[in-house]
């Protein structure tokens, strides 16, 4: 699939922004984050900016950006209109969050934040099942695809409100869970690549024109001397020869890197550990957007089936 | 609305019958296609550079050609593709407005591309790339099963076909209605063995593609020569003039 940069920029931040929001709004009615309310409205801006930004950017996709309301309408049978339902519905308790995170105000904060959470967590799932209803696309249509949006966008949002609660000098819990997101991260993603990497795809060229009674199929002669629409959206195959890299470079940076330096700003402490918390959060973002990448370049599409093998 | 039709028992299931037996791959139907529609239910279907290098356009149909087995068993086949109009299409169920949707009264799955955002989700969930989108106007474009021919009492009778059948010099296409099991195209299914293209993915399209029939039963025997070799030639005077005439 084609690696679309508006949708790349979408999901890691507004995932990223839910990621925050979900454990701002869990982590602050505990009194697990510094007390400071400016702390809190600086996260929770940080948050609904992120979130604000990939949405604005999702919208660069369509065709017709003009009518993106009319996607609110069927949430019953479409993921991605359930999506933009949950986000929009999100920004409600977001709102009033932010406001009692910057008066401190403890009575509203704790259902607000806890709100906050369930619609961020709500709506990253259906960003996830997007992907993960495809079935044309073996690599989407996975169980690990969805609760794997839901790990990377919380991991990255912990690792925003780690750098952030560091810098208020606050910062040895949401590092912790930060660190631990990032292990955890890396290890869920490994299992994802082993998984799907030994999955053969249900679909062939034999099944796709069912000609496989006669014998292997081969494509002979394409409908098209010139590329068309399906091929440049659907049979993008630029990802796969830099694949094994990329993704080393993505568990590197995304997921090892950030939970080591979170490490290192938790036994620091002090002054300067908020460099540390600095780098991890960049570093976490970076490796999200190659991860990201990866998972529209890497994907196959059964269309690909009626095409000649391209490189 | 996105959600699919109840399928009522006996409903009309009009769809396509490719006889991939008889198809000789010469783009008829897909240029007939692009020639109705451009100015049809879906118009237009636009082209990209169209008098210059890299042209491409918005086609509803594309003719393939593969080659299945090998040796003498081996074939070459022509293989049009085109939407299928699935029972379960999961392009009308992922779309977010309302656009997609597929007719209870004749199973045709239709865009309505005044309501469509361009977000390309169902060109995605198709397995069978039978969308396309109109770079021009930012929507999805699809096969109408000709709806605008179909139904259209202003041409003759016989010739309210889609536009693909109407054109096929080797009448490799057939149209009707799937749905009643006495229908000419599912007699004609029944009858040859017709099937249906992935059917793993679960979309349950109804178009039914014709097997080319078996290369075994016919007739397998090495074509005789035209005639012998120089060398097996034994009338003297030909021998002769094949010797001068090869000097």
């Amino acid at each position: 699939m084609k690696p679309a940069p508006s949708i790349i920029f979408f999901t890691v931040a507004s995932g990223a922004g839910y990621g925050l929001l979900f454990w701002l709004g869990v982590l602050k009615p505990l009194g697990l984050l510094p007390a400071s309310s400016l702390f809190g409205a600086t996260a929770a801006i940080i948050a609904l900016a992120l979130i604000t930004a990939g949405l604005c950017s999702s919208l660069l996709h369509l065709g017709r950006p003009e009518r993106a309301w009319r996607a609110l309408s069927q949430w019953r049978t479409s993921w991605l209109s359930r999506e933009g339902v949950a986000a929009i519905l999100t920004f409600l308790p977001a709102t009033v969050f932010l406001i009692s995170l910057a008066h401190g105000e403890t009575a509203l904060m704790v259902p607000a934040g806890l709100l906050s959470a369930v619609g961020a967590a709500v709506t990253v799932y259906c960003t996830g099942m997007i992907y993960a209803s495809l079935k044309p696309v073996k690599e989407w249509y996975h169980p690990m695809v969805a609760p794997g949006y839901l790990l990377f966008a919380s991991f990255s949002g912990a690792s925003l409100l780690a750098m952030l609660a560091i810098f208020w000098g606050g910062g040895f819990f949401p590092a912790l869970v930060a660190a631990a997101l990032g292990m955890a991260a890396l290890m869920f993603k490994r299992a994802y690549w082993a998984s799907v990497d030994a999955t053969p795809a249900a679909s062939t060229r034999e099944t796709a024109t069912g000609l496989g009674f006669i014998g292997k199929v081969r494509p002979l002669e394409s409908p098209h001397t010139e590329a068309n629409y399906l091929l440049r959206e659907m049979v993008f195959r630029v990802g796969r020869v830099h694949a094994a890299k990329l993704r080393s470079i993505a568990l590197l940076l995304g997921f090892a890197l950030p939970a080591l330096l979170f490490c290192v700003a938790i036994i620091l402490g002090g002054g300067a550990s908020w460099v540390f918390g600095l780098l991890a959060a960049a570093s976490a973002l970076a490796g999200l957007l190659v991860e990201r990448w990866l998972i529209f370049a890497e994907a196959t599409h059964t269309v690909a089936l009626y095409y000649p093998t391209q490189r | 609305m996105t959600s699919l039709p109840s399928p009522a028992p006996g409903a009309k299931k009009l769809g396509l019958v490719i006889d991939l037996d008889t198809c000789v791959g010469c783009h008829a139907c897909a240029t007939n296609c692009k020639e109705w529609n451009t100015s049809g239910h879906m118009a237009p279907l636009p082209d990209q550079h169209p008098y210059s290098a890299a042209q491409e356009g918005v086609w509803f149909n594309r003719v393939h050609a593969y080659e299945a087995g090998d040796g003498d068993e081996g074939r070459t086949v022509h293989f049009p593709r085109s939407c299928l109009h699935c029972e379960t299409p999961a392009c009308v169920t992922v779309c977010p407005t309302g656009a997609s949707y597929k007719r209870a009264e004749d199973g045709i799955v239709l865009v309505n591309t005044d309501m469509c955002i361009g977000c390309q989700l169902c060109a995605w969930a198709c397995p069978y790339g039978a969308r396309e989108l109109d770079e021009d106007q930012g929507v999805m474009k699809k096969c109408t099963l000709c709806v605008d021919r179909i139904y259209n009492e202003t041409i003759p009778e016989d010739r309210r076909v889609p536009a693909c059948v109407s054109t096929c010099p080797a009448n490799a296409r057939h149209f009707g209605d799937l749905g009643d099991p006495n229908s000419d195209v599912s007699k004609l299914v029944a009858e040859r063995g017709g099937y249906e293209l992935m059917p793993e993915m679960g979309y349950q399209p109804v178009n039914r593609y014709l097997p080319p029939r078996n290369a075994s039963s016919q007739v397998k025997t090495a074509p005789k020569e035209a005639g012998p070799l120089p060398s097996q030639i034994t009338n003297p005077l030909l021998r002769w003039m094949d010797k001068v005439l090869s000097r």
